[in-house]
């Protein structure tokens, strides 16, 4: 985990990253109407939940600040509490794997389903498999990757990715999906959930009875004992990782927590946070494989990936991007997802904590746009369990985009601000002393009849400059007032 | 109380009445209120598109001007420029005497409303205003300065208002500073959603402490040609009748 450039996360640190194409995408999305009204039902729901559930803990303030301290005190010691839970769990007979990176993360779980000799592996729902793009991975390895979450099924059904962190198919109506299940699986049309849950659950049933594989994700690994621990709502991942004989779970390296009892504080977050249930359907410690007296898979392994993540570690600033428990609910409450959601964000990350990680796991110069898709409301700040200042970190990589703080070698993220820069300069230059900003505001009254007027010169003028035309698409342009209040001020000395 | 106003460039330029609003609010609360003429803006744009060194350039420049005045308390119309002088000493280096001015200034600098509330303890201002009025928490007012009731408390004593709470009060306007103009077409479906649930309510005036929102709000509605209006803070608190 050293700071060296060399380690700076590749190009393909996060599998079907598209952030270049955030402003199509957004256009894309604003556009599709049955797309706003599921995310706005969804998205309106998870939060009412949310509220409710976080009101019935009188101390959650109090929470979230252990939780935070608990996570600042780990991540600040990162590499001591991961050997420990390294160690804890060898002790327990887990295989213990590292991953620097996407690929080399792949090609563990490979050699792993390759010695076990499987054909099929069932998955439960993680993200990290997502960022190192396992699915596709495995494919290529001649494997059949079966994801058994039932959004995340959908998804996998419909070859799409999912565009949100806990609800993968939540842009998705109930007639879409009846519409794929009749397609894909030849059901008679219904719109009954119950009898598509159904016929997902035959499916999936049949491939669980097949796979020698079970792939997981981690939810907290404890470095004190060794266990780690997965929630899930659906039996899913118990069944994904109990009927296979060999089960590996994947954890990006910021997902250990030093105790044991350390569960009870983000127990009651997470579930809280994430769906508004005070708890999830299933919560499954697991602590070594079976053994004389204890059940389990008989050969389990953990992957430990970095991909990225270790770079985050330098600055006190980025390092609390570290901290996020993936829970969603920063997605939920912001105003952009809201509108355009998750796909648009090109990144299986979507929403605050994605436009704050995508860039910092794939390079600012792969996801340059997303810091700057904000309107820094602060939403996601205030129900982010952990308290990470999204804001600030938002503010931080802006700086460091506008820098031209790119990895060596790669396409600089200065390209296209040549404009904006001048614009800035101008500014500050008007901004830094009385006389310059009466001389500027001065030029402004002189040119702004003609500019914000609707004659030809007006039309020219938002076509060349653009922040002027994009004001004005659907708004109108409040025009200085004719005489300022500092020259009010002046006429009545003082007196207004 | 000597207090000195710091008008933002927004107001000064565009929306001088608010200004003469926040003087009037503020000499009938019993303040003595100081303009310096040197200022100009605290530097949020740049600061919050990435430009740190231009807006270290205006946010010198706005130090020098407050960081030797003889006020006991520095006044802004905007909840947002407020926050901003609170997040000013984050562009100096701790070792860097600017980064000790910035946080003596930040110390004494308030947005209005709270200002009338916290610091003065005075919630009514002899108001008078008819109409039926809604409330719009500009964010950073909101989230960063935790600024709530204070503005609700103000506008409960105004006599003849009708004052209804929105839904969607807390919602974001859109404007975000660049981002209206970087995403417009996120920003005003944000916009155009914050306001489907603030018509529901019939309202004829919408009301905040910070004359971005009220631009974003007002020019969306003027380009609709709806009725409601939008009105700052100091301009209702001004008002008489």
């Amino acid at each position: 985990m050293s700071a060296s450039g060399k380690e700076a996360p590749g190009p393909e640190a996060i599998a079907h990253l598209d952030s270049e194409h955030f402003d199509e995408a957004v256009v894309k999305a604003l556009g599709d109407e049955v797309l706003r009204g599921a995310l706005r039902n969804a998205t309106e729901l998870f939060s009412s939940r949310r509220s409710a559930a976080v009101a019935s803990l009188p101390d959650w303030e109090d929470l979230r600040e252990r939780a935070r301290a608990i996570k600042e005190e780990t991540l600040a010691n990162l590499d001591a509490f991961l050997e420990e839970f390294a160690a804890n769990a060898e002790r327990e007979g887990v295989q213990v794997h590292w991953a620097r990176d996407a690929a080399e993360a792949c090609e563990v779980v490979l050699a792993v389903a390759r010695a076990t000799g499987a054909t099929t592996a069932v998955k439960s729902k993680s993200m990290t498999t997502e960022e190192i793009g396992l699915n596709d991975a495995l494919e290529r390895g001649g494997l059949l990757p079966v994801e058994t979450d039932l959004g995340e099924w959908i998804i996998q059904l419909a070859g799409e990715t999912p565009s949100h962190i806990i609800v993968p198919a939540i842009h998705k109506t109930k007639a879409q999906i009846a519409e794929l299940f009749v397609e894909k699986l030849g059901i008679p049309p219904t719109d009954d959930v119950t009898e598509l849950t159904l016929a997902a659950r035959r499916v999936l049933r049949e491939t669980f009875a097949q796979a020698d594989l079970g792939i997981s994700g981690v939810n907290f690994g404890i470095a004190e004992t060794g266990s780690f621990l997965v929630l899930e709502n659906e039996g899913n991942a118990r069944m994904t990782t109990s009927l296979p004989r060999a089960h590996i779970a994947v954890m990006g390296i910021e997902k250990v927590i030093p105790l044991f009892e350390d569960l009870e504080v983000f127990l009651r977050l997470l579930p809280r946070s994430g769906t508004g249930q005070h708890l999830t359907s299933y919560q499954t410690i697991f602590t070594g494989p079976r053994r004389e007296g204890r059940e389990g898979p008989e050969e389990l392994h953990l992957l430990i990936v970095d991909n990225g993540r270790s770079a985050m570690l330098r600055e006190r600033v980025t390092r609390q991007s570290l901290a996020c428990i993936r829970c969603g609910a920063c997605l939920n409450a912001c105003p952009v997802y809201q509108q355009i959601g998750g796909h648009a964000y090109g990144s299986v990350y979507p929403g605050p904590i994605g436009a704050v990680i995508t860039p910092q796991l794939a390079g600012l110069d792969k996801a340059a746009k997303l810091p700057f898709a904000s309107s820094l409301c602060g939403a996601c700040r205030d129900v982010c369990p952990v308290k990470i200042d999204i804001p600030q970190l938002l503010l931080h990589l802006r700086a460091r985009i506008v820098l031209g703080d790119g990895p060596p070698g790669g396409k600089s993220t200065r390209e296209g601000r040549f404009l904006e820069r001048l614009a800035f300069r101008a500014w500050a230059w008007a901004m830094a002393g009385p006389r310059r900003y009466r001389f500027t505001a001065w030029v402004t009254r002189i040119v702004q009849p003609v500019v914000v007027g609707d004659g030809r010169i007006g039309r020219l003028a938002r076509r060349l400059v653009p922040p002027l035309g994009a004001w004005t698409a659907a708004r109108e342009l409040r025009a200085a007032a004719p005489r300022s209040f500092r020259a009010e001020w002046r006429r009545t000395k003082g007196k207004v | 109380m000597r207090v000195a106003l710091f008008v933002t460039c927004l107001v000064d330029q565009l929306w001088p009445s608010v200004g003469t609003a926040t003087v009037r609010v503020l000499e009938r609360a019993g303040c003595e209120v100081l303009f310096d003429e040197r200022q100009t803006c605290c530097g949020q744009p740049a600061f919050n598109s990435g430009y740190r060194d231009e807006a270290r350039t205006v946010a010198r420049a706005f130090l020098e001007v407050y960081g030797r005045d003889d006020a006991e308390a520095l006044v802004l119309p905007s909840g947002s420029c407020a926050a901003m002088v609170h997040h000013m000493a984050e562009l100096f280096d701790e070792s860097d005497p600017w980064h000790a001015r910035a946080k003596a200034v930040a110390a004494r600098t308030h947005e209005l409303g709270a200002f009338l509330v916290n610091v003065l303890g005075v919630d009514d201002v002899g108001a008078t205003f008819a109409g039926r009025v809604t409330w719009h928490d500009a964010c950073h007012g909101l989230r960063d300065l935790g600024i709530r009731e204070e503005p609700r408390r103000l506008l409960a004593k105004v006599r003849g208002i009708e004052f209804v709470e929105a839904s969607s009060a807390e919602s974001c306007c859109g404007f975000g500073g660049t981002f209206s103009v970087k995403y417009p077409a996120i920003s005003v479906a944000m916009l155009d959603q914050k306001l489907q649930a603030l018509e529901l309510d019939e309202v004829d005036t919408i009301v905040s402490g910070d004359v971005s929102c009220l631009m974003q709000i007002g020019g969306r509605l003027a380009r609709r040609k709806s009725p409601i209006r939008t009105l700052h803070l100091a301009e209702l608190l001004a008002s008489e009748r």
